[in-house]
Order: structure tokens, then sequence, then C-alpha cells
């Protein structure tokens, strides 16, 4: 309790923006903790980290954090991250973005951040809705679940966001939930000592929207379901396609070494000075 | 040494000129996405921002490229973009993020034919009205335009200067025209030129209100890792730039970020005139067309028509108190522009009745011709 309430104390805008927005139970608040005890134990000072986030309930997260914040608009966030990561290498670039955020409209932005594998971690909280506009279906709600835009079922089929980082050629991918925090906390200091572009999709729940809307009872049941779904990726190795059908992985999806996109840039640094002149 | 050409004559483009304006502004970021007319521009910075330590990034389009850009400014980089009408279009967005968040940046225009993919070899000065009013919401912005080659090196020094100076966007309209054509330049020595960078905090951290009023109505900016740890957000918001919904915060900021404009109009406005002292008739212009009414006004005074021109170099915010004791004098006004009439309006909501005001517009594609003009104002 007390090592809690000094990261409370030495992270959070604790005094100044609590209470903060999200309902009761929301799943941000767990992987706030979990953030805050990553960043913690990599020993970063708060002066060099900049934490991104684009609109949307968990893109308020950098509210409340007491380090270089910035909440930027809708989908955009890893290419405003992009920028100050591009002006500044020696600063910790850490990005929260939500599933409609990173992968509808941000979509685009995502896929290119991944392939051109700067030095910054994505976290992406997936609660297959859009929470704060009141329900309505997101790239990764599931195929026949309600939401406030498909009442009568959902008839498109999701990203799998994790796997889609990793065709896409991320560094480093993992997937959490926040029902295994202990994991989780592990997962995002990895990703954040992570040199290159480093995702870590966090299953999270919207009890408000999508548990209402599709049954699946309080944040209690819903963390239930996670536990009950989740595979650890070591362990789904060893089952077959028919006793992984409804369940998701998590753990490190991938860890591989590739060029860092402002490692190659010095080299273009060093390689225009001898050979640009006026 | 690769930092600056100066010194000795050059043949430039516009948009070579553009880039050499940046640099020696302090420009050290450029992201871009490729359109024509305003390619050139993206091209000279990939291959000279690196050898001064610079940064080049083409990103995945235009959202990308401002946002990128914006978050390099955040960081300590004077950094800017350049574009054209569709790419313009799809940078709103973020032109008002800017704009909110107070943070200085550059956005080169290089305007072509629309709507749409319109006509992306040919001029156009369509873009007027848009970049005066293309992202949603009341917001204060700064535009200049430019109508020489020599002036897109000036102009983009004082885009930047006027950009770190007040913490705003600052969009740059050329058009294409400008952009290729090729003139005799000699850029200016480094010691000649003015360069502002903004004001950064000087007080310890914990004192730091990042959006705090003062008597310029711009707070100084801190720079991201030098321990000024604030908040930036898209989000109307409080002194200390977190978000607020409270009526009072509300409006003493809005009224802020206009005021900080408005209070230093005469700073900001910048017009050329030629004849007008004498004239009773004059052409308002900007841009290529500029260059075609400069011709058909000397062309009218050997004439004997007492003709002037008075060229606007800001056109946001409209240079009013410039054009007002023109308008009370002269017989006529003629608006020639490569559009409907963008600026003609503008200029017959500031006339009041005091003058004639006739606008002059090509829409096809082509320049406006100095005999166009001149046979115009032979008759006015």
């Amino acid at each position: 309790m007390a090592e809690l309430t000094k990261l409370i104390h030495k992270y959070l805008r604790h005094a100044k923006k609590f209470p903060h927005v999200w309902c009761p139970g929301c799943g941000n608040g767990i992987l706030l903790g979990s953030l805050i005890r990553a960043i913690d134990r990599t020993g970063f000072e708060k002066d060099d980290i900049v934490l991104v986030s684009g609109i949307g309930c968990s893109s308020r997260l950098p509210v409340y954090v007491d380090f270089n914040t910035l909440h930027t608009t809708h989908g955009r966030a890893l290419t405003f991250a992009t920028g100050v990561k591009l002006a500044n290498p020696r600063l910790q670039v850490i990005v929260v973005m939500g599933d409609g955020d990173a992968t509808s409209i941000g979509g685009n932005h995502f896929i290119h951040a991944a392939r051109r594998n700067l030095n910054l971690t994505a976290i992406i909280v997936n609660n297959n809705i859009y929470g704060m506009t009141g329900g309505q279906y997101s790239p990764t709600t599931p195929y026949g679940s309600y939401s406030t835009t498909s009442p009568f079922g959902h008839i498109e089929h999701p990203f799998a966001i994790a796997e889609l980082a990793v065709t896409a050629g991320a560094s480093f991918v993992a997937r959490g939930t926040v029902y295994h925090t202990n994991l989780l906390d592990e997962l995002i200091e990895k990703a954040i000592y992570k040199r290159g572009f480093s995702v870590v999709e966090v299953i999270s729940n919207c009890h408000t929207q999508f548990g209402r809307k599709n049954k699946m009872g309080g944040p209690i049941e819903m963390l239930k379901w996670m536990k009950e779904t989740a595979v650890r990726v070591e362990k789904a190795e060893k089952l077959t396609e028919e006793e992984l059908k409804d369940k998701f992985t998590i753990g490190i999806l991938v860890d591989r070494e590739l060029p860092v996109f402002t490692m190659e840039y010095e080299k273009i640094r060093q390689e225009a000075k001898k050979k640009v002149s006026a | 040494m690769a930092e600056l050409r100066s010194g000795r004559p050059l043949l430039l483009q516009g948009n070579e000129a553009i880039v050499e304006g940046a640099l020696a502004a302090g420009c050290r970021f450029f992201a871009g996405y490729p359109i024509t007319p305003a390619t050139e521009i993206s091209e000279m910075m990939a291959y000279r921002l690196p050898a001064v330590g610079g940064t080049y990034i083409q990103m995945e389009d235009e959202i990308a490229s401002l946002g990128a850009v914006i978050g390099a400014s955040l960081a300590g980089a004077k950094s800017m973009t350049a574009t054209s009408g569709p790419g313009f279009s799809l940078m709103q967005e973020n032109i008002g993020f800017a704009c909110i968040a107070e943070v200085p940046c550059v956005i080169v225009n290089v305007m072509r034919g629309g709507p749409s993919t319109g006509l992306p070899t040919k001029p156009s000065q369509g873009d007027v009205m848009q970049a005066r009013w293309g992202t949603h919401g009341d917001h204060p912005i700064i535009v200049l335009s430019v109508s020489t080659t020599r002036e897109c090196f000036d102009i983009t020094v004082k885009a930047f200067n006027l950009s770190e100076k007040y913490r705003t966007p600052v969009i740059l309209l050329s058009d294409e025209v400008v952009a290729h054509t090729r003139e005799k330049i000699q850029l200016p020595h480094p010691e000649e030129i003015e360069v502002i960078d903004r004001i950064k905090p000087n007080m310890p951290p914990e004192w730091y209100i990042p959006y705090e009023d003062n008597t310029r109505g711009v707070p100084p900016m801190a720079v991201f890792g030098d321990g000024y740890r604030y908040h930036v957000t898209g989000l109307v918001h409080d002194v200390r730039g977190f978000p607020t919904e409270r009526a009072d915060e509300i409006k003493a900021f809005l009224t802020r970020i206009h005021r900080k404009i408005y209070q230093n109009y005469f700073d900001i406005i910048m017009t050329e005139e030629e004849h007008v002292d004498d004239a009773e008739v004059i052409v308002i212009t900007y841009g290529a067309v500029a260059r075609s009414a400069k011709r058909a006004v000397r062309e009218a005074r050997k004439r004997g028509v007492k003709a002037g021109m008075i060229k606007l170099i800001t056109l946001w915010p409209f240079p009013r108190q410039a054009l007002e004791p023109h308008l009370k004098r002269v017989r006529a006004v003629l608006v020639p522009e490569m559009n409907f009439g963008q600026v003609s309006r503008e200029v017959k909501r500031i006339n009041q009745g005091m003058t004639r005001i006739e606008k002059m517009n090509r829409i096809d594609g082509q320049l406006i011709t100095p005999d166009e003009i001149l046979t115009r104002l032979l008759k006015l």
C-alpha cells in the first residue's frame, strides 16, 4: 500500500485532476496503474517521457499523469508522436489509443508507424466498442454482437489488432488484458524498453456499453470472461485450432530486431553532410 | 557550406526559394506527402535537411504530415509542411489543433485548380477562403501570399517569424505559376536576415502556467523534455492546459487567442504599393496575378491613365487599414483573381460604398495576362 501511495504521488496529477472521467469499474483505471508501475520500473525520468493519446475514453489518460502529455486529434496520435520522436529522439514516447482511434480513423497511421519502425510504444486499449460516444460498433466489435449502431447484430468481421501489427512490421507485439495485471505490467515494461515500434494490445472491459448490450454482466463478470477466454501464447502452441476457437492469446506475439528509423536516419545525415554542398 | 546559398546569384523556382527561406529561418523538420505542384519543396527538403542536422520524413498522407509537424514543433523544432488543394483539405483538422494548442508551424499551399482533384498542373487562387475558414470553429489564423521567387524566400522567413512570435500556424499561399517560374535571385547573407524564435519560459517549472495571459497575449512556450511538464490538448483548456467547460474560462481562452493576432495587426499586415499616391484607379492584387497587374499598371500609365496597384502579401487578417484610405480616394478599384472572386468579396465588404469595386476573374486554369488587366483598366 505504501508502495502504491508513493507511485500515486510521484506520477499522478493527483491533487488537480481527479476524479477521472471513466465509469466505475472501467479497465482504463487498471491500465493506468499498470502503466505507471511499468514506467517506474524502467527508471526513466518524468521529464523524458512524452505520453501521447488520440480521442476517446482511454485517450483521456494523459490528463491524469505528470509527464509531458499530448492529447491530439482523433486517430492521429501516432503522427504527432512521430514528430515528437524525430525532433528529439532522446524522449521516450508512449502512445495510448483506443480500438476505434487506432484501427479505424487512425488505421492507416497505425500500419505505417509499424512499418516505419520508429522507436515508439503504442498501447491500444481494445474494449470492442466506441464507449465515449455511447456504444457504436468499432473495428473490433465481434461478428453477431450488438451495439447502438448494430441493433440487429453486427455483420462485419473484427480486426485482430496485435496480429495486424505483426504483419505490418512492428518490432515487438504483445497482448494482455486488464485482468492479468502482473503480465500487463511486464508487457508494457518490455515494450517501453524495446528499441523499435512496439505494440501492446490491452483487452479491456466496457461494461457500460459493450457488456450491457451483449448481456455480459458488470465489470466483474467481464474480467472473469477475460480470465476464461485468454490463453497464454506458450500454452496456445500446444493446443489445436478447435481448442482455441473463441479464445484469444496473451503474451508476447513477436519480439524481433529490425533497423530503427532514427538510427537509420542518422546514417543519412552523415551521408548528406558529405555529399550536399551549397 | 550546405546551410545557406547566399551571396551569389542563383536561378531558382519559387518552390526552391521557399526551401531556402525555410532553412534560413531555422526550419529543421519537414513532413510531407507528394502532390503536384508542391512536390519540389519535399524533394529539396529531403536533400537539404539531413545535411544541416534536420529531419525530413514522407508521411502516409497530409493529415499525418501536419500531425508530425505539430509534434516536432512541440519538441522544439521549427517545422513545416507543403501541399496543394487536396492535401490542404486533409490538413484542416490539424490546422485547428495547431490554432487551439498554439503550436507554431508553417503550412505551404501551392494552389492549383479545384474543387477536388481539379487541375493538378494549372494555377488557381481558389483557396483564399479555405485558408481563412477551412478548419471548423472560430479560430485566428495568419495567411500570407507570394508572387515572386524572391518573395518566396523572404515571406517564408517572415511566415516562420510570425508563427514563432504569435504561437500560431501560418499558411503561405503560393500558386502553380509562382512555384515553377524560374527567376534569378541573390539570397541575402544570414546576418541580414531577421530570425525570430519562440519565447521560452525562464521561471522555475513549478511557477510555469502554460496558457496564462500576458500583455502580448502570447504565453511563453515550453519544449517537451525541458523540465516543464504540461498538458497539450485540442479541447478548450484553462490556463494550465487542462480541459475546461467553465463559461468564463472558455470565453477568456478564445478571446485571448483571437486578441493575440488582432492586437498585433500592424506587425502582421504587409502590403506593397506602386504608383498609388496620385492614382485614380487601383488594382488590388496578390500572388501570380500581381505580376501581370504590375505590367498592366505601368502600361496604363504610359497611356495617360493614373493607375496604381496594391499587392496584398498578408491576406488574413485582411489588411483593411492599408486599403481603406485609398478606397476613400480613388474612382474605381479592380480586383483580378484566378477564382470566382474571393478577395474581391472581402474588398467589397470593407468598401461600404466608398468607391466602385470591379472584379475580374479567370477560372480556366490560365494566368490572367497583363493585356487583359490593361484593357479593363482603360475602361474603368
